[in-house]
């Protein structure tokens, strides 16, 4: 493999502007498929998920699902589109073993969302408008896995193995307008439209959008143009883009690529490219000679889809808060820096915390549980925290605990630990592991004497006015209660016994 | 034996019902009929004798409990080999679909069988529904019983003419340019096209989406009329399907009148190309229609001069499309499979064994009009030409009930003639295409022989939209007159084969 000139990031951003467009695939989370009745449920026998129609058998004919036109809708109303009074679908003709028709149903010069918009907060709390081109309705195609080669790709392969439980999943595509004026942020625009994105994907609750699944999927088309010319250079595609991470790193390459290849006076090829997460890099795919001819045209089996306004305005009524604007809000709420508000998204975690609050629990303890002790228990097992066996319900029980004295920070990390084990509810884990602050003031009365007479010679020097030495006895009650003490309250009652203030 | 095979379907279930006759002893009439003359006539690509009989013999045991037939039980039918019937072969006359064995019945299939008609097996057609005479049928043309040289109409030859030779008192064809109309009239049967969406195309191979329509095909206006409501009504899995009830076709056929109607005639629908026996046949018809009390209005519809050419670009690109999935991946004809071809050479090859001529003829011209570029040139072009013919029809339908003309340009002609003319075969669906364009509904029933041939010589009847009972209304009182008139239904002057 040649290696790849790249121009350092610094300079093609010196010489050029990026122009980029964005075209993210999001596979519905409906229970059926966008043209049959067949089950989209993942991970199935292969081919166990298919019907005639999903399988293009002569003489079967597609029926729409209405929760997929109604996802699409609800996703191109958040995302501020115009909805088609009236569309249409078309059929995208190619050759592919894995399209059972031989067609893609999908949507041509009709979509049913068009002209949006989407707003997109960088990690500094700068605010870039993303135009949306349009959003349309198509199905999945099936997978192909080829056998015997070495790359995992077709060429070299000794043979193909066909699922078509994936064929006929409803997807929408949503499409940027080319995205200029982003500079040298073009790369983290790009990261933070797909999050964007993303979030609100799952906010309208259409998919759960998990991109190392395959739920969303994202191609970063990018070109460059000279600093000052309006002209847009020719692109490259590079395809299936799945991670946030890996948009940033496509887009940056990219750039880089495409500044050295101009630089040094060359042209760039319209094609398509393969990215690897492996070190970053693109490489080339297929060579574009022309647009490729899909023929389109609108799909006679299917009647056009006209929702009606009162439809839209029903749905528009039904749409949740903006991800952005709900998470500007919560920050607020919360009194936390935009840096801090960052890491808690980073971690996945806003919700969690979110539910926990409602659970009863302060929004401090509650960031405190999930960005500490949870955090680092998932990241050390490779985990989302939703993954954790943990619930919202359990951190506002500890936090409550430890908010009436019940447990102390240490005691509550126990509880913590015993509840990720396994071991039951947090008030079970207090139970079976015997986890209680000692608050039964005789008993702790007890062990502060019995601390004062074993220290004499530590306790004279704190009547004698040395108040800091109170650490030491303190330490000692701890030991002797096993850290069941509340440290505050024994510090409080060695002084009182000593007949010393603060 | 002789006697049951010229019962009519409405007969033959009477007579089931009231115990005269049993489904098997129908069934086997047939079935021996078919034994006898099918190697003549060719209209079966598959007789079902097995299925036939045990849905014969359940037929005769729901009628020994007691239970309620339908209007159609016991009744034998021959299905159009474009319907897809689970477990039986279906081929659409196209070597690309050898030995494929459907998992699934087609929505019309699952209705005949729901009113226990008897499926006597598959017919006989042009490959994928595209001809006029049945001779693209990549296994072999079927004869015109009224002269085995000729040919018996197409795509549904194989349906026309297994009601012509007494194999079968009902037939199934599908109709995307005239396809159950053309047959009907050359062989002296009647056919239906219902209005587009009448019937499901569920389960129906598609050639061209926007024009199939399946229908329904028999000797009689009242038996087509009985078959049309068996078949007809919504179905969830065709998006295309009408959801709204059948017309009163039955009723109407039972009622046949044309006293007090409007009734149009199209100056498009005559000149050059149309035989001279066959508009003598259609001027006494429309004198007849005079006498029977209807008044007659001449209509001038512009558009339709332009329907077959709009319909050879509309029909291709959809088929293009359509036929793009027999491929060689999943189903059917595999050529070349030997461990050494990539995919692309499979499929390449299976194609190139697989379809015939006219078929690849039709898939080049719709991949090219609906090419980037020459799109709105054609395709574009022929869909506008296709809203023009629907505002001729509705204009029209303003001033009259229905529309009459013959059904197609000539009488049968003799196979060969025009199997390397495809201009000349395109001509024989001049009167029809426009109704499929326009998405209305159209019956052929027979109006004599032409006198220069002997050959039977076709009425078409056009309706507007879900006006389906119109047809049968008026084919009702037109078929009884001319009985009356030759003494006997026309096919008895077919000579015996």
């Amino acid at each position: 493999m040649t290696v790849t000139e790249l121009l350092s990031y610094d300079a093609a951003l010196a010489a050029y502007d990026p122009v980029m467009g964005l075209e993210v695939h999001v596979e519905l989370g409906t229970r059926t498929k966008m043209f049959c009745g067949c089950s989209t449920e993942l991970g199935a026998e292969p081919n166990s998920q298919t019907c005639p129609t999903c399988l293009g058998l002569p003489g079967s004919l597609p029926v729409v699902n209405a929760i997929g036109v109604e996802s699409a809708i609800k996703i191109g109303l958040a995302l501020n589109c115009e909805i088609a009074e009236w569309c249409r679908f078309a059929r995208k003709n190619y050759f592919y073993p894995d399209m059972p028709k031989n067609f893609q149903t999908s949507q041509y010069d009709e979509p049913i969302a068009f002209n949006g918009y989407l707003d997109v907060q960088l990690e500094d709390g700068e605010v870039f408008r993303v135009e949306i081109e349009r959003a349309h309705m198509e199905e999945d195609t099936g997978k192909s896995t080829h056998v015997g080669g070495a790359t995992g790709r077709i060429h070299g392969a000794s043979h193909s193995l066909l699922d078509y439980n994936r064929a006929g999943i409803p997807l929408i595509e949503i499409v940027t307008k080319p995205i200029v004026g982003a500079g040298e942020r073009a790369p983290e625009v790009a990261k933070a439209y797909v999050a964007e994105l993303r979030e609100l994907i799952k906010a309208l609750g259409v998919s759960e959008a998990r991109m190392e699944m395959g739920q969303m999927r994202c191609d970063v088309n990018l070109s460059l143009m000279p600093k000052g010319s309006e002209k847009f250079g020719t692109r490259s595609e590079t395809k299936n883009v799945n991670s946030l991470r890996s948009v940033e790193r496509a887009a940056r390459f990219e750039i880089q690529r495409h500044a050295a290849v101009l630089q040094s006076g060359g042209t760039i090829i319209q094609e398509t490219r393969h990215f690897h997460e492996d070190d970053g890099s693109t490489t080339s795919g297929r060579v574009k000679e022309e647009a490729e001819d899909y023929r389109y045209f609108p799909e006679p089996d299917l009647v056009p889809v006209a929702p009606s306004r009162d439809w839209v305005e029903e749905l528009r009524a039904t749409l949740p808060e903006l991800p952005r604007v709900r998470r500007n809000r919560l920050r607020e709420d919360w009194g936390i820096n935009e840096h801090d508000m960052q890491s808690i998204l980073n971690a996945g975690a806003v919700d969690l915390i979110v539910a926990t609050i409602e659970a009863g629990a302060d929004s401090a303890a509650a960031r405190k549980w999930w960005m500490g002790e949870l955090a680092r228990n998932a990241n050390e097992q490779g985990k989302g925290l939703d993954e954790l066996p943990m619930t919202p319900a359990d951190v506002a029980r500890v936090a409550a605990l430890v908010a009436e004295g019940s447990l102390n920070d240490k005691l509550a990390r126990q509880v913590i630990e015993g509840v990720l084990a396994g071991e039951g509810t947090p008030d079970e884990v207090v139970d079976k592991r015997g986890l209680k602050v000692v608050s039964d003031e005789g008993a702790l009365g007890a062990a502060v004497d019995e601390a004062i007479a074993a220290n004499a010679g530590i306790a004279d020097k704190i009547r004698g006015g040395k108040v800091a030495a109170v650490g030491a006895l303190v330490g000692a009650v701890m030991k002797t209660t096993r850290g069941q003490a509340d440290a505050a309250r024994v510090k409080e009652l060695i002084l009182e016994k000593l007949g010393v203030s603060e | 034996m002789t006697d049951i095979i010229k019962l009519t379907a409405a007969e033959i279930a009477e007579k089931i019902a009231a115990g005269d006759l049993t489904a098997v002893e129908v069934t086997e009439a047939h079935l021996a009929r078919i034994e006898a003359v099918d190697e003549k006539v060719h209209a079966f690509l598959y007789v079902d004798r097995e299925g036939a009989l045990a849905q014969a013999r359940a037929v005769d045991a729901k009628r020994a409990a007691g239970e309620k037939l339908g209007p159609l039980a016991g009744v034998p039918l021959a299905l159009k080999d474009i319907f897809t019937t689970k477990g039986v072969p279906t081929t659409v006359g196209s070597k690309i679909l050898e030995g494929w064995i459907p998992p699934y019945d087609a929505t019309l299939t699952r209705k005949l069988k729901e009113a226990d008609v008897v499926i006597l097996g598959k017919t006989n057609m042009d490959e994928f529904a595209m001809g006029s005479s049945t001779e693209n049928s990549a296994y072999g043309p079927t004869g015109n019983p009224w002269d085995l040289t000729r040919i018996p109409g197409g795509s549904g030859g194989g349906s026309s003419a297994s009601l012509a030779a007494y194999e079968a008192p009902l037939a199934i064809g599908t109709d995307t340019g005239g396809s159950i109309r053309q047959p009907a009239a050359v062989t002296a049967t009647v056919g239906v096209k219902p209005t587009y969406g009448g019937v499901s195309r569920y389960g129906m191979v598609a050639f061209s989406s926007s024009l199939d329509q399946g229908g329904p095909c028999a000797r009689t206006v009242l038996d087509a009329a009985l078959l049309h409501e068996v078949i007809a009504g919504h179905d969830p899995l065709d998006s295309t399907s009408i959801d709204a009830p059948v017309p009163p076709v039955v009723e109407a056929a039972r009622n046949g009148s044309v006293a007090g109607m409007r009734v149009g005639i199209v100056k498009q629908f005559r000149g050059e190309g149309y035989q001279a026996g066959v508009m003598q046949r259609f001027d006494e018809s429309v004198e007849l229609l005079k006498e029977l009390g209807a008044e007659i209005v001449e209509l001038d519809c512009p558009s339709f001069d332009l329907a077959l050419a709009a319909y050879y670009l509309i029909a291709p690109s959809e088929c293009s499309s359509n036929l793009a999935r027999f491929d060689a991946m999943r189903y059917g004809l595999r050529v070349g499979d030997d461990g050494t071809k990539s995919a692309e050479d499979v499929t390449a090859l299976t194609r190139e064994a697989g379809f015939g001529p006219e078929v690849k003829r039709r898939i080049m011209l719709g991949t090219y009009a609906l090419s980037s570029g020459y799109y709105d040139a054609y395709y574009g072009s022929a869909q506008k030409v296709r809203t023009l013919i629907t505002r001729d029809f509705e204009k029209a339908f303003e001033q009259v009930d229905v529309i009459v003309s013959p059904t197609t340009p000539t009488t049968a002609f003799p196979i060969g003639e025009r199997a390397d003319d495809p201009m000349a075969m395109y001509l024989a669906d001049l009167c029809t295409i426009p109704t499929n364009l326009a998405g209305n509904a159209a019956m052929s029933l027979p109006c004599g022989l032409a006198p220069e041939d002997g050959l039977p010589v076709g009425l078409q009847i056009i309706a507007p939209a879900m006006k389906d009972d119109r047809l049968y209304k008026v084919g009702a009182a037109v078929e009884a007159a001319f009985v009356e008139r030759w003494g006997h239904p026309l096919l008895e002057e077919a000579p015996s084969l």
